[in-house]
Parts: C-alpha cells; structure tokens; sequence
C-alpha cells in the first residue's frame, strides 16, 4: 500500500513538473523571482562584489528583464553556470534566461534548440601571453600550451586557428575562468585564450595586468547575447524587448537618471512616449505592465551607461566602445523601432 | 437409486487472492510487476514528451560528424577534423588507461600496506595504519586536487631548464624532466621500425627512429611464447619432482627464456632510447605524463590503496593459526607457509571486496572532471554534449559504457575467483 502512495505522490509530482513548462512568464510570475543563469565569476561581465551582490554587465541584463516584469531588479535569483553546464541549465528549465558571454551561432540556435534574443556585445576572440614570452604574434605559438574552457565556441575556433595556420599546441582543458586565471598565472599554460573582452576582465584582476599581453590576432566573430529556450516565443519577446529597451534608451537620450522626468508625462517624442508607456500600450502587447521599460532601465541605466559602469574605459577593465558604440556613432549597437 | 457426488467446491472468492495463502504471493508479484512497468512507462513517456515538447529528436547521429575540438592525450590517432564517435574512442582509452594504472599500482600499494599492517615492527605497523585511516577518511577528490596543485604550484616550468643560467636541470642523466606541465620520461622506439611509421630524429643530426604498434605487437608475442615456454619447464620440473622427489634446478632455464627472445627482437629491431629535450614552449619527445593524468593516477592508487590493505589484512587474518603452525610442524619455511598454505587461501577470501574496488576505481575515474583529464566523461559525456546538444543520447551511452565496462571487470574477475574457490566435492 505504501508503495503504491509513493508512486501515486511521484506519478503526480512528475506530471506537475512537466506540465509546469508550458509559459514561462506565468512560471516565473508565480515564483516572484527570475532564474537568471550567469557565469562563475567574470569580473565586469558578471561577479558577485564584496558583499555578495551580483554586478556586471550580463547581470545587467537580467535585472532589466526582472525589473521589466516585476518592478524589482532585485527579484533575481543568479545561477552560475559553466561553460558546459550552461545549455544543459536551460533546457531543463533550472534557468529562464542565460546570460552568460555566449557566443550566438548557427547550431546552437537551431539543433541546440534555443533562441538568441540579440547581441549585447560584439566580441572576438584572442589571446593573452606573459610579456616575458617574448611572443608578438599568434602565429609564433607552435608547440605552445593553451587554456582553454571546455565547451566553447572559442575551443573550436582554437583547433580551427591551429589546423588552418599549420602549427601544433597542447591544449589544457579547463571548467572555469577562475581555474584558467590560476593555471595560467602558475604557468601551466603558456597561453589564455578566450574572447577578447573576457581576457581583458581577467588581466584586470591579475596583480601585474602590465606583464601580460594581448596579442593582435582576433580569430573569430563572437556576437555575445542573452538566450532562452525555443518554443515560448512570448517569453522570447519579453527578453529581446527588454535589451532592445535599452539600447533605444540610449539612442533616445534616456537614462536612470532622467527616466523618472521623461516618464512622468508624455513628451514631444514619440518614440520616448511609446517606450516609456505614457503613449500606446506596447507593454500589454508583451503581457507586462505600462511601465515595464521604465523600470528595466531604472535597474541598471541604458545600454551605454551598464557599458560604462561595468567594463568602460574609466573601469579597471578598460574596454572601449569599439564595434559595441550605438549605430549612430559607426558601431553596430542597433534596436529595431518601438511602435 | 443413489448417485455419487463430489462435495461441492468452495467458489472462488476475490478476496482469497488476498486472504489465500495459496494466491497471495502471486497477488503481490502481479501488482509489484504492474507498478514497476507503469513507472517505467511513466519515465520513458515523460522523456519523449519533454523531448518532444523542445523539438528534439532521439538519434546517434552526431557521432559521425566531425568533432572539431582538440584532445590533449591521445592512445590512437585523433584530430580535430576526426568524428565524435573517434572523440568518444579516444576518452573510453583515456579512461581505460588510468582505470587499469590505478588497478595495478592500488594493488601493489594494497597487498604491501596490508602485509606490513601485520608486521610485528610497531613502526612499520603504525606507519602503514596512518596511511591506511588518513586515505580512507578522506574524500578522494581532495586527494586527486592537493596533488594536482602541488604538481602545478611547485613544480618548475619548462623555460627555467633554458639557457645557460638554466635553474633547473632532467634528473637520471638528463632522461626525465619534471615540470609543472607534467612529467617528460624517455619513451623506447626502434630504428629499424618494421610499423611503416615515419622515422623522426629525436633530436637535431641524431639517427632518425620511430616505434609503432607493429613492433609492440611482434615484443608481446615472443614474451608470451617465452611465458608458454617457461610453463613447459615448470610442468616438466613437476614431474620429474613427482617420479623422484627431486626438484631440477630451473631459474636459469626460466630467467634465459624470459630475457633472450626478447633481447635478440630488440636488438633486430635497433631499440633506442629517445630523451625529451627543450624544443619551442615545451618538452619534445619522449612520453608526456600530463598534471592530469599523473594526480589522478596517484591519488586514485593511494585511496583505492588504503581499501586495499585493509581488504588484504583482513584476508590474511582469516586464514586459522592453526594452518600456520601446522605447516611449520611439517617444516615449511615461513616464507613457503605464506606462499602455500596461507595467501592460496587468503585469496578466497581477499578477491571477492577485491572486484568492488576494481569497480570503485574504475567508477571513480571520472573524477577526471576536477583537473581536465580527457576521459570519456569529458570527451563524450563533456564537450561533445555541449557541442550537440545531445544530453540524453550522450549520457545514455556514457552509462551503457561504464556499466559494459564494470560488468567486464567483474566477469573477469568472478571468472578468477570460481578458479581459486575451494572445490567441494
């Protein structure tokens, strides 16, 4: 009898798991919070700081779209993920979004079965050496040691960039970019590649960043973006909305610090009037509040100012604005119209 | 006119499939097996509606496509434009390479630790205890990362051995080199390679050799014909012993057949040895023993070890005093009593715990994770997942292999133990 309770409790328990993934918003509206997938620590990108609080710039994401849904960019719960682990998190469903530095291709849109919701950041991917190796170009890396995290686009453009140029190395597999920032500073590796923006969040953090090097090759397109899983494409929208949010935001001039102003009565913009709710009703469209896109860039500032505040050029990791400036000033940085 | 009739039969009540003995246990199997098949059903169903419900199929097909990562250690020839099945082929070798290291060195570490927890010395005694709790206690994943840090950590990198400052220096005559990269050892390779493989010069204006499996293949084969020769020896010393009680002396005869066949292949076939030396960024040459391989090796040998020892301690201490004293009355010497009387019948009881930790370390092996040793867990069951998507076909066949693997080892192993039982008639 007992067994039969059991399997009764486990039978329905299943089902109700299974049936719980028809819509994610409703999911995740009944959770009260977000499940945001992120990485294990990149500094700049996504990294808990002193006191245990997530920041960065992917963690700026998903605060907007937590912001967006639930007026509260705290309602996050963060994730870390590998780079092995990461996919596997979301189409389970144990996360809702992924943003986690992942590279958009055409595989894991299509076999893989997700959905990329646009580009956050336009990345290639490079390579960093002690200044002592004397090494200046990538090319001169035969017979070289390389870490390498498992599981990447950037593992298979390695053994591509290696095939293609005729030269050998040994590559070192690792999980995370803690254990390749320590394997690499140890020596064990002669070499760290990863894409160019993780390599210099990483040298930013080392005691001496001035003894390391990157080189100039940059040996693929790496367009990073927020994912979710294919087959709720409302969900979908409520994310690619929410980023394209904010980089209309800082097209438009709108920021955390006038948001509050522009958003208190219509203004003689349109295409403010319609992002920020005070004309149309493009928030019902995606299920969410009026005042969904006011939120999302009060969380964390538009585009331009989680840029600035997490990876620019007045951080400790120094990236310029580069392909990743707004159209407008010769980047690619681009959101379709609000209307 | 009377008829004769049967007592009429009780009819067959419903509950007696409860309250009858004679059904009851035929009740509770049928429920039992329609519980277990509905969960079955359940789980299977639920994985082809979730697979389903994300537009995934089940299919093997990804194993024919090309991998397009790299491998660091590789038993048989594998590159990047290779397939994941030869990925897969690449790690199950990986895995099965440090899984038997780690069975041969844990039994050698096994066996002495035990024997010398036996030992009336009290510091040998207390020495071997120490080992024995303090790699029993604790978790082997701690043991497999303290030595994989201490090899990265402390070890010397290979651009220290440079120049003519050089502050490192090859141990053993410059042969080995032991670098946090991993250990360089001399690897044995022949000049008049009969394998087709292209000769390579070891180092600059050096005589050009190569080795391949052809020649390790032609070297097995004469020592197992000189192992069947050597039997022959013994078995005819048996009988001459049996029919005259005399015993010829044989260990030269054996010792010959054992080193002469052998040594005249090898001298045929130009052994040479080929030193690692500095070339570029790394070590060149000769065989590299990687961090991974090397902490995992270890750390699974001394863990595995310490259950060992026990294992065989316990063994031993099975065996009656009696039969000790007994063999010594006859006049055995003690080290014939262990040989003959006592580890025969240790072995009964040593080799059925021995399989469970074959199979723990086999198992165990996968632990490769913590330090990036590529064994199928990481080429398999790791990228080529990622790289895919294929979670569950992935899995399912990362499963199927290490229980074919286990049930192997067990097979083999039980095999051994029905051969060394004792035979009762």
């Amino acid at each position: 009898m007992k067994r039969t309770v059991l399997f009764g409790a486990l039978t329905i328990a299943g089902l109700a798991a299974s049936a719980a993934s028809a819509a994610t918003l409703d999911d995740v509206k009944a959770r009260g919070t977000l499940n945001c997938g992120v990485t294990t620590g990149l500094v700049g990108f996504a990294a808990p700081d002193a006191n245990g609080v997530w920041t960065g710039f992917d963690v700026g994401v998903c605060r907007a779209v937590a912001a967006a849904i639930f007026g509260d960019p705290t309602a996050v719960e963060f994730v870390p993920t590998t780079g092995q682990t990461r996919f596997t998190a979301l189409a389970s469903g144990e996360i809702d979004l992924l943003a986690r530095n992942t590279t958009w291709t055409f595989s894991r849109d299509t076999d893989l079965k997700f959905e990329f919701v646009g580009v956050n950041y336009y990345d290639g991917q490079g390579f960093m050496v002690p200044k002592a190796l004397g090494v200046s170009s990538a090319k001169d890396l035969d017979g070289a040691t390389v870490c390498i995290q498992t599981g990447t686009t950037t593992e298979l453009n390695l053994a591509d960039f290696f095939r293609t140029n005729n030269i050998s190395y040994e590559p070192v597999p690792i999980e995370t970019n803690a254990e390749a920032q320590q394997q690499y500073l140890a020596g064990a590796c002669d070499v760290y590649t990863t894409d160019a923006s993780g390599l210099a969040s990483t040298r930013a953090t080392f005691e001496a960043p001035d003894e390391h090097v990157l080189l100039p090759e940059i040996i693929s397109k790496e367009p990073l973006g927020p994912l979710v899983r294919h087959g709720d494409s409302d969900w979908g929208d409520i994310a690619r909305w929410t980023l394209n949010a904010l980089i209309s935001a800082e097209e438009l001039g709108v920021t955390s610090a006038n948001v509050e102003e522009l958003s208190a009565a219509a203004t003689d913009n349109p295409e403010v009037n319609r992002l920020l709710g005070t004309e149309g009703e493009l928030g019902a469209m995606i299920g969410l509040e009026a005042d969904w896109a006011k939120n999302a860039i009060m969380a964390g500032g538009n585009y331009g100012e989680l840029f600035e505040k997490n990876i620019g050029e007045n951080t400790p990791i120094g990236l310029a604005r580069g392909l990743n400036a707004m159209w407008t000033e010769g980047g690619l940085i681009y959101s379709p119209p609000f209307r | 006119m009377s008829t004769l009739t049967d007592p009429p039969k009780p009819a067959f009540r419903l509950s007696q499939l409860i309250y009858d003995t004679r059904y009851r246990s035929i009740t509770i199997q049928v429920v039992a097996l329609i519980l277990i098949l509905a969960a079955l059903y359940w789980l299977v169903n639920n994985t082809l509606d979730n697979l389903a419900r994300l537009g995934k199929d089940f299919n093997y097909g990804f194993l024919s496509n090309p991998a397009g990562y790299d491998i660091n250690q590789r038993l048989i020839e594998y590159n990047n434009q290779m397939s994941h099945g030869r990925a897969a082929l690449v790690g199950i070798l990986n895995t099965l390479l440090v899984a038997f290291l780690g069975c041969v060195t844990a039994t050698v570490l096994g066996v002495i630790a035990g024997v010398l927890r036996l030992s009336k010395n009290w510091v040998v005694n207390k020495l071997m205890a120490v080992y024995v709790e303090g790699f029993r206690n604790v978790p082997l994943l701690l043991w497999i990362i303290l030595i994989f840090a201490i090899m990265t950590e402390s070890m010397p990198q290979p651009r220290e051995f440079r120049g003519e400052e050089a502050t490192q220096s090859m141990l053993l005559g410059d042969n080995v080199a032991i670098t946090n990269r991993g250990i360089w050892i001399p690897r044995l390779a022949f000049t008049n390679s009969i394998s087709g493989n292209e000769a390579v010069a070891p180092v600059e204006d050096a005589v050009p050799v190569a080795s391949g499996a052809a020649d390790w293949l032609l070297i097995l084969g004469v020592l197992a014909a000189s192992l069947i020769a050597i039997r022959f020896v013994r078995r005819r010393a048996d009988r001459i012993q049996e029919a005259t009680g005399d015993r010829p002396k044989t260990w030269y005869i054996q010792l010959g057949l054992l080193i002469v066949p052998v040594g005249i292949v090898f001298v045929i076939l130009g052994l040479t040895i080929v030193s690692p030396y500095l070339r570029g960024f790394n070590f060149a040459e000769g065989i590299h023993l990687r961090n991974s391989l090397i902490a995992l090796w270890i750390a699974l040998s001394l863990y595995t070890g310490a259950f060992i020892a026990e294992i065989v301690r316990a063994g031993i201490l099975a065996v009656s005093k009696g039969q000790t004293e007994a063999a010594f009355a006859l006049g055995l010497q003690p080290a014939r009593t262990m040989n003959l009387v006592v580890l025969p019948q240790a072995m009964r009881v040593i080799i059925p715990p021995l399989i469970s930790q074959f199979l723990n370390l086999t198992k165990n092996s996968s632990l490769a994770i913590a330090v990036g040793y590529m064994d199928v867990r990481a080429t398999l069951g790791g990228i080529t997942i990622n790289q895919t998507g294929r979670e569950l076909e992935g899995m399912l066949l990362l499963g199927a292999f290490y229980l074919t693997l286990s049930l192997i080892i067990s097979g083999a192993m039980n095999f051994y133990n029905t051969r060394t039982q004792l035979k009762e008639r």
